[in-house]
Formats: structure tokens, sequence, C-alpha cells
């Protein structure tokens, strides 16, 4: 157990990433993440890493692609315009089965957006960051301590799964400051038979590839890449549930949405409204197995984003018609308050008891 | 009837697999795989070599090359290629790439591994033609270029001029060698190979970023035949992008890559006082 | 202790954001829950700088304060801008020498202290932050008195660690104003 420490989230977030064995890391200067660059290119020298400013998003994330294919443990990161433009290579990672990490900071969009704090890279972290049949683990951490807990947490299950894996967060979790408990750092990195690392004329040549000119082929290919998927989901769900065990009103929240839904269920409960918290860490696999038990209690669901509201059609197809769900949000890099979060719940409590 | 014992006159690299590629009869794509794999066999480098193929004719070449192979998204070879030679420096990172790739959708990969100067080989065929894709215009099409996509010829007056990447990528400080050679007659195969294996050995020698760009044919997508394709590139192309060395900072005396590039830039005081300890 | 929700406000350069951060070291020296939050915008010199801090002992919901208990306010355009936020009873403390007005609420109680003068006149140049949380916890009291030197010690940087014994005296000129 090391001693807390005071830091930024997105210091965290490179502090962990190099603590889990991550010595690579390209990326290219984007608000609101560049604590995280700045901290990589001031530390990784001194542990004989490499950090790279890369000259565009594109580059960074072949750069790591290609660091991926050599089986090192690589990271890159951005904020919303830069995820966009680093789709392309995400697709490749995914269709080359090769494990890599990526942080997404977000900012509010579409387009250029602002740079204030978003979430509304909701449906492209876990619908389709990039052409093609693939998902991607995300993590969605609350907390600078989750921070440090699921990046090192990631560089494990894309390593097992050989996937890409994503930790999403907004620019309120990246620039606070918490106290924190760094992981210790990690000493046995996987063996990875099929890296690019050369035939020592030993094997035959291994070769990182995601083209298959054979339809059959690439069916194949997809289908075994889904079993995959099925064990993750099946394996790697993780949610939290705060009062929601009695809970008539469950509030569906994550990352820092769900720590200003935390107050306001607080605040609901003194009123005497029974209200919950449902929180998704992992929103890729959606935590489906615990929101459903809570199906057979929960009068309504009301998911808080900061966003025009994604993550509510992942709770319907949960709750499939079984109560009412319905959305509250802002966008745009504007926080819910706690009183506004909380005025939605006293809302919707008396129109579901009606 | 005699019999006679026979000698073996020429045979495969042991770098290239014994597969059969997918390339067009009369195509340059397989000198030049040979010519890598000569140069690969002769610096007994096979295995610690890892290869990058493009987007392009030569998307296949992970099939063809005996070495690891990546093959990388439509442009991103010098990236890819840079994510593994940071990972794994003693290995031998060659990228091999087409015009369009390297000259178009990646170029901004290929100028700034360049003035990066990584450690890295780059092989170029400018073909001035999109070959895989059914023959459109490519970055290198020459003025009045009759293609696929612009079939009353290259106007340069909407679609703008060729890219000559040897002479571009000359005017920065981080390349170590840049050579621009053709593969149409036995005696300029000959000074393709020096150029390719100089690549190679660069990279062994960690001089640093080594370039070779092969003028070359497309007879299929030109609708030439071999022989018409070589006459046209001789009058057409060779005069756009004259062969020879573009850069080679050892021949230019120069100690190093670093050395050349500081001997440049001497008159700008950071550079002279070497910067931040 | 309930929670304390501080908002420290001013020009970019004043130093709010560490004198957040010595208020976030508390909290953690005293293993209390904790957050800091900064600002952030285009503005990277002379605009408009402030940080939300939190002190709790129930795990901190939202850290972005949007009902501060105390606010420091370093120029006016702070003053206008959380004065409306505070909660009744809260606190305010005020640089009066770069504020022309002090708050219109009077469910609340402000402090307008000359810090930024007094620090130049005390030789310590550059410290009214230092100032300002000195006085803001003479009137909360968000700490032991103790964790407040170690926190000090803890925010200023090794490369800095001249400015330690400078910083301990503007908490205490904050103190006695």
């Amino acid at each position: 157990m090391s001693e807390k420490v005071l830091m930024k989230g997105n210091e965290v977030l490179a502090e962990s990433a190099m603590r889990a064995g991550c010595k690579y890391f390209f990326g290219y200067p984007i608000t609101p993440q560049t604590e995280l660059s700045a901290y990589m290119s001031k530390h990784m020298p001194k542990i004989g890493g490499t950090f790279l400013q890369a000259e565009s998003e594109v580059a960074a994330i072949n750069m790591v692609y290609g660091a991926a294919a050599a089986g090192a443990r690589v990271m890159t990161s951005s904020s919303s315009p830069g995820i966009s433009l680093k789709s392309e290579g995400v697709s490749y990672i995914a269709g080359a089965d090769l494990p890599a990490v990526i942080i997404n900071v977000m900012r509010g969009g579409p387009g250029l957006g602002s740079i204030q704090p978003s979430q509304s890279d909701y449906w492209q972290a876990t619908k389709a960051l990039g052409h093609g049949d693939f998902q991607m683990v995300v993590y969605a951490p609350s907390t600078v301590q989750e921070m440090a807990d699921y990046v090192a947490k990631a560089f494990d299950v894309a390593d097992e799964y050989r996937t890409p894996v994503m930790i999403l967060l907004d620019g309120l979790l990246g620039q606070m400051m918490e106290p924190v408990e760094l992981p210790e750092p990690k000493a046995d990195i996987p063996d990875k038979p099929w890296a690019c690392t050369g035939t020592k004329g030993e094997r035959a040549h291994n070769v990182v590839n995601s083209l298959y000119l054979d339809a059959d082929l690439l069916d194949q290919t997809n289908r075994e890449r889904y079993e995959r998927y099925d064990k993750i989901k099946a394996a790697e769900q993780i949610s939290e549930e705060y009062l929601c065990d009695d809970a008539d009103i469950v509030v569906v929240a994550f990352g820092a949405a769900a720590r200003i839904a935390r107050n306001a269920v607080n605040a609901a409960r003194e009123q005497g409204i029974k209200a919950g918290l449902f929180r998704p860490i992992t929103l890729w696999p959606f935590p489906v197995d615990a929101l459903e038990k809570t199906v057979a209690h929960a009068r309504g669901y009301l998911t808080v984003e900061m966003k025009m509201g994604q993550m509510v059609d992942d709770v319907r197809l949960v709750v499939a018609g079984r109560a009412p769900v319905v959305f509250y949000g802002r966008t745009g890099g504007v926080i819910p308050t706690p009183a506004e979060v909380l005025d939605a719940i006293v809302a919707f409590d008396q129109k579901v008891g009606e | 009837m005699e019999q006679k014992e026979e000698k073996v006159v020429f045979e495969r690299p042991d770098a290239l697999l014994p597969v059969v590629t997918n390339f067009c009869p009369g195509c340059t794509h397989g000198i030049v795989h040979r010519l890598v794999a000569e140069t690969i066999d002769e610096l007994g480098i096979e295995g610690k070599t890892v290869g990058v193929t493009p987007v392009g004719c030569s998307v296949m070449g992970y099939n063809f090359f005996g070495c690891d192979m990546v093959e990388a998204a439509h442009g991103r070879a010098p990236a890819v290629a840079t994510g593994i030679k940071r990972v794994n420096p003693d290995n031998i990172v060659f990228a091999y790439q087409g015009d369009g790739d390297l000259a178009s959708i990646g170029t901004a990969e290929t100028v700034h591994a360049a003035t990066r100067g990584e450690n890295i080989t780059i092989i170029f065929i400018n073909n001035a033609i999109y070959g895989m894709t059914g023959g459109q215009m490519a970055p290198t099409s020459l003025p009045h270029q009759v293609t696929q996509t612009s079939p009353y010829g290259r106007d340069t007056a909407s679609a703008g001029y060729p890219v000559r990447i040897c002479e571009m990528l000359s005017t920065l400080d981080g390349p170590a060698y840049l050579e621009r050679v053709t593969v149409d007659t036995p005696a300029n195969v000959r000074k393709a190979k020096k150029a390719i294996k100089k690549a190679f050995q660069n990279q062994v020698d960690g001089v640093g970023y080594s370039l070779i760009e092969v003028v070359s044919t497309c007879p299929t997508n030109w609708g030439m035949t071999p022989q018409e394709s070589f006459t046209w590139m001789r009058e057409n192309m060779l005069p756009y992008y004259p062969l020879g060395v573009y850069r080679d900072v050892l021949a230019e005396g120069h100690e190093s890559v670093a050395a050349a590039a500081a001997e440049r830039a001497k008159d700008s005081k950071i550079v002279a006082e070497g910067g931040a300890a | 202790m309930s929670e304390m929700r501080f908002i420290l406000s001013g020009f970019g350069g004043q130093g709010l954001l560490f004198g957040g951060k010595v208020i976030a070291y508390t909290g953690l020296i005293e293993d209390r829950q904790v957050s800091w939050l900064p600002s952030y915008g285009p503005e990277m010199r002379g605009g408009t700088a402030n940080c939300s801090v939190t002190l709790s002992d129930e795990p901190i919901g939202s850290p972005l304060i949007t009902n501060p208990t105390a606010v420091i306010a370093m120029n006016q355009p702070s003053v206008d801008k959380f004065e409306v936020d505070i909660v009744p009873g809260g606190i305010i403390v005020i640089d009066s020498a770069l504020t022309n007005s002090g708050p219109a609420r009077d469910d609340i109680t402000s402090f307008m202290i000359p810090a930024t003068s007094a620090a130049e006149e005390e030789g310590l140049k550059g410290l009214a932050n230092i100032v300002c949380v000195g006085k803001l916890w003479a009137e909360t009291q968000f700490c032991q008195r103790e964790t407040l030197d170690a926190a000090i010690r803890k925010a200023v940087p090794a490369r800095k660690v001249a400015m330690v014994d400078k910083n301990l005296a503007a908490l205490e000129l904050g103190m006695s104003m």
C-alpha cells in the first residue's frame, strides 16, 4: 500500500499507465487532456520509455498500432475531436486483434464544440468508434482513484482479450485533484508470441493484419472475435449500486454525472423519495445483469447524462418496457447541478406515482 | 547422351516466400520485391526484420516476405514503422509504399517520419497511378496524363502539379539518404539494388532515415505493353523525376545526420548552444 | 465536521489555484475526502481563474461547487460572480486592495482585507493569495492549525523550498487581519 498523494486526474492516468508497464505513449496536444501528455513527456524518459508527440492524431494511433504489433504495452490519449480522427486506427487495432489503451477526456461537441466537460462520445465509444463489426471495452471512472485503478486494469484486459480498451472520462474528472493511492508497479507483462519482433530464424513469420479478401475467412474471423466479446460480456461487467436495493426511482449515471446524481439522490431521500443510483463503470459491456436485478422493484428509471441522452437507449434495452425510462441532461459543457437533478427526480417521482 | 552437371545461376531469395504474387505480368513490383529480399539475405537480417506493407497493389506483401510483417492502414506505414522501431530499436524496419499511399493520403506521415529522422527504410514505388483501385490519378500523375479520374488529362489548373518526393524531403534535416532509381534495364536494376542495399545498411549502421524512390510502370492501367510502358516512363517520367541521389549525409562529408543538421543551422543560438541541459 | 465548499477566484497569476491546493492538502493530511477543481479555458494568463475545493467526511459528489460555504475573491468580477452563490450564513473574504465594493447581501459575512497591499508592506509580495487563505482559516478553522503549516510545506514545490517561510508568514498575516 503506497501513501496517498494529491494528484490531477489526467496526471494519474499517465502515472498509473507507466506503473502498469506502459513504456510507449504517442499523442497529440488537445484540451482538456494536455496534462496527461505533459506528464508523460516528463516522466517517460526516466523509466527508459518513449514519449513521442506525433504529427497528428492519425499518426499517433498508427504508432500505437505499430508498437502494439511489436508487443509493447502502449497508450494514447486525446479528447473528442481527436478521438474521431483516431477512429480509423482503432478499427485497424480491433481488426488486427491488438491490445492498446486509449484515453478520451471528453469535451462538448459536435464539431469543434467546446472545451468544457461533456459525455457526448458515449455512442462513439460503446457502439462505433470506427468502421466495421467490432467492440471495445470502455471504462468510465468517476473518481481519481478509479482512474488509477481502471487504467491498470485496462492494460490487463487489453492483453487478455487482445482488444483495444478505452478509458472514457470528461474534462471535469481529468482536471480535478483528489487524494489517490497509486497502484504498485507491475513487473510481469504477459508474453505475446504473436508479436512482430523478428523471427530470429526460429519460427514462421508473424503477420499482423486486418485484411481478409476471402469473405468466408473474414466472416469466420469476425465470429471468433464475437465469441471473445461474449466472454467479455460474461466476465467483465462492472457497476456500483448506491441505495438501489429498495429504490423506486433508479437514477442511472456514470462518470462526473454520477457524482452529481449521487448528491441529488441523497437530497431526494431526505425528501422521502426512495431514489437510488446505479452507476455503470463498464459502459461496454453495459452492466445489464446488475441493472436487471433492479427491475423487480423500480418504478422508473432516470438517466442523468452530460449529453442528449445516449445512454438512455442502453437502459431501455435492459428495462424493455417494464418501467418508464426517461432522461435528464445538459450538453455543450454545461454541468448539471445537483439541484437541477433533484428537480428532475421529484418531477419523475410524481409522474410515476400517478 | 552426355550428362552435364547443372549449376544454379538464379534462384528465389530466402527472404521471399515460395508463393505466387498478385502482381500483373510486366509489373515492376516483382523486381523491387526481389531486390529487397536479396538485400535482406545478403545482410543476413531476415530474423530481425519487420516489414510494413501499405494499401495499394503491394498490400499483400505480408504474404510474400518471410520476415515478420505488419499491414498498415492507407498512408500510415511510416507511423506504424515508427511504433515498431521505437519498441524494438534492434529490429530492421522497412515500409514498402506506393505513390497514393506515400505521397497523397500519407504525406504527413511521410514528411514527419523523415524529419524525425526515424532510423527506418522506406521503399517508394512511383508509377504515377493508383493501380489497385483501377487506374485513378495519383499525386505523381503527370500533367496531361490520362487516368480514370483525369479522363481529359491531368488539368493542372484544377488538379495542380505532381509531388516530387525526393526533392521535397531533401529540404529536411532528418533524412540520411534519399535516392531516385528505376528498374527498366539490367544496368538500372543493378543501380537500384545498390541503392536499396545502402538504404538497409544505413539502418543497420544507425545512420538514419533512408528512402529509395523507384520510378516504375503500370502496364495494366497505363494500357500499354511492358516495353511500351518503359518507353513512356523514360520519355515522360524520368525528365519530371530525374534519377539520382538527393541526399546522402555521409557522402556529403558529414559525420552524421545530426552533424549535418547542426552545420546547416549553426547561426541559431539554441542549436549552437545545445539547448536545455 | 460538515462539508465545506470553497471557491477561490481572481485574476490568473494571483496564485488562487495554489491557494486552493494548500486547502486541498490539509484534507489529504487529515485523511478527509477532498476534491480540487480548477476552471480551465483558453485564457492562460491574465484572465479570470478560479478553483473549487471541497473538504468533507463523506464521499464528495460534484467537484464543481455551485453553492460555496466560503469564497475568496481577489478582484471585483469574482465578487460579482460568486457572491450570489454563497449559502446563507456563509462567508466571503475580499481583497479590498483590488476591489471597489463589497457584497450587497446581508445574510453572509464579508471580510474586506487589503491582502495585496498588506503583503507588499510586509515583504510578502505575490503572497496575497496565502494571506487570504490565512484569513479564511481564521474564520472557518477548516483544519487543525498545525495541518495548515504542513500543507504549505507539501504544496510548495521542492525547487521553491525557500518560499516556505514566506508562505507561513503570509498565513500568519492573514490570520491577524
